[in-house]
């Protein structure tokens, strides 16, 4: 039904849309991850509790979080230049996707470790653990199969963002999409590239539940 | 018999802020705990026992007066000092709070791990530490496949780990049957016993101070209202609050049974095999109303309490008060029981 070249183009977006997915959900946990720890240890009733600090990261959270991402994509334009040259293109989506995820992904790591049993912290206090050793050997390690699944949400939620990029040249599966089904009106093309996300998506979660599962050991 | 103090609460307060108001949840306790004793702090829930063990270790940080451990203020402490300090004084929880990721014997790894001890150095003591809490078999064991009794006795394990001087023990049974209580209370006896480390046990219920406490502090709305042996304690209760604890009474309307006279008796030394009450009753020829009864056999001795609800009239009453001291039963009359 698809000539060679069509194919061989979805092909290449395909991959194109996994690498912007992984690299800005990776760069973005990077940022988040300290975010999310920051924001539980400096709660009102964490291990160390600093109202400035958790002001501030609260309240920078919300405002990105707040802002479309579409509106954002083109609001940081400048500075995706700035930093890689060129304000199109998959390395280009890949600056947006994860200012735009990293305080999602902070939110998403502060839900987890606040899962963590307190009584479980205190235990460690009361063994005179350093809250280095409570962050790293206690809140990690307990919420990890949570955090699992977070990353997965997160995954699926850059997906879906990466797609969005396509509207400004962004590269990708959303790029085709908006370039030959609604510039072009071949609606074959854009549904194939709607079955390729959704295919995209569900391999991702299947992997994220099964490795959730297998790192669970608290239902046996 | 000279006796070391091991912590020494002074003139301890510790009040909470709340939007409505402050809550005194300790209102300056003074306490002397020495070297090797069990000591049982007890009282109802909210009466400030959990806050007070916390300021033993000073998870929670008195709002006045001074705790010392050993001599040492921990008020003056840094918190290095103190995180060093908390590596000797262990705790166990009424929720056992182990880490439900790691396996049993991980679990006990943890506070080695926490003072950096080798892998293996760390792995080889706490098989040796399961050994002491009978659950060898179960080192690669979640914590999610045992039962509260043995998560108790990983913790127990967990606790002592670091070598500690002091165990406190937060409601550590109060989660757990009767018949697992007392093989918990067993084994902290034992600990005490071959270890000589002073053991502190928060609870609610007289039961557990009675089977293992030497002594006994009975806190009541954040103040100290009694303190001593356990059998002093047990067998003349001073205060209001002491008096309700031990004798158990609740607060259920017993309007039917006013104007009778009560007496409560404390066993002792009497041999198990005699009944006394029963013979009691042959003797005075009435009928008597027992409305507590909670004594067992320990080696052939009667030991425990009775509150009884004698006949109405004076005169067989006191025959029978007569009767139960001849034979060297503690009896007294309990003014307002009902």
């Amino acid at each position: 039904m698809f000539d060679h070249q069509t194919i061989s183009m979805l092909a290449k977006e395909t991959w194109t849309t996994i690498y912007m997915t992984l690299t800005s959900t990776t760069l973005a946990y990077a940022l988040g991850l300290p975010m999310g720890i920051a924001l539980v240890l400096t709660a009102a009733d964490g291990l160390k509790p600093n109202v400035v600090i958790y002001k501030i990261l609260d309240f920078i959270v919300n405002i990105v979080r707040s802002v479309p991402f579409i509106i954002l994509l083109i609001m940081l334009m400048p500075f995706t230049k700035l930093i890689v040259g060129k304000s199109y293109g998959p390395a280009a989506t890949v600056v947006p996707l994860t200012i735009a995820a990293a305080p999602f992904i902070a939110r998403l790591v502060e839900s987890s470790l606040l899962e963590v049993d307190k009584g479980v912290i205190e235990a460690a206090q009361s063994m005179g653990a350093s809250t280095w050793h409570i962050v790293w050997k206690v809140l990690l390690a307990e919420a990890r199969v949570s955090l699992i699944v977070g990353g997965t949400i997160a995954l699926a939620t850059i997906l879906g963002y990466s797609a969005m990029s396509g509207a400004v040249g962004g590269g990708g599966l959303g790029d085709v999409a908006i370039r030959y089904g609604y510039h072009r009106y071949q609606v074959d093309i854009m549904m194939v590239t709607v079955v390729l996300l959704v295919a995209l998506v569900q391999v991702m979660q299947y992997i994220g539940t099964k490795i959730s599962r297998k790192m669970d050991k608290r239902n046996r | 018999m000279y006796e070391e103090t091991m912590i020494s609460v002074k003139d301890v307060s510790k009040s909470f802020e709340t939007k409505e108001a402050v809550v005194n949840a300790l209102d300056h306790v003074n306490l002397e705990i020495h070297k090797g004793e069990i000591y049982g702090i007890i009282g109802m829930s909210g009466a400030g026992k959990s806050t007070l063990v916390r300021c033993l270790n000073f998870l929670e940080r008195p709002t006045t007066g001074t705790v010392c451990i050993e001599e040492h203020d921990l008020s003056m402490m840094s918190e290095e000092e103190l995180r060093k300090l908390r590596t000797k004084i262990a705790m166990i929880f009424q929720h056992f709070n182990l880490l439900m990721q790691r396996t049993v014997l991980d679990n006990i790894c943890f506070p080695l791990e926490i003072v950096g001890m080798p892998k293996k150095k760390a792995r080889e003591k706490a098989a040796e530490l399961l050994k002491i809490v009978d659950l060898e078999e179960k080192a690669k064991a979640y914590p999610s496949q045992l039962s509260g009794g043995q998560k108790q006795r990983v913790a127990i394990a967990r606790a002592l780990a670091m070598d500690p001087k002091i165990l406190l023990c937060d409601e550590a049974t109060s989660a757990l049957d009767p018949t697992t209580t007392k093989s918990i209370l067993a084994l902290l006896k034992d600990i005490n016993q071959r270890f000589g480390i002073t053991i502190v046990i928060i609870t609610h219920e007289m039961a557990v101070v009675q089977e293992v406490c030497t002594h006994v502090a009975i806190i009541d709305q954040g103040t100290l209202a009694e303190t001593g042996t356990v059998e002093e304690v047990f067998s003349h209760p001073k205060t209001k609050a002491g008096k309700k604890l031990i004798y158990q009474s609740s607060n259920k309307d017993y309007s039917l049974m006013h104007g009778k006279k009560c007496i409560r008796i404390v066993f002792s030394e009497n041999s198990s095999f005699e009944p006394v009450i029963g013979n009691m009753v042959l003797e005075c020829k009435a009928p008597v109303n027992i409305l507590l009864a909670d004594t067992k056999d320990i080696g052939g001795i009667a030991h425990g309490q009775m509150i009884l609800q004698l006949p109405e009239e004076e005169m067989i009453a006191n025959r029978m008060i007569e009767y139960l001291r001849e034979r060297k039963l503690g009896v007294e009359v309990l003014e307002d029981y009902v």
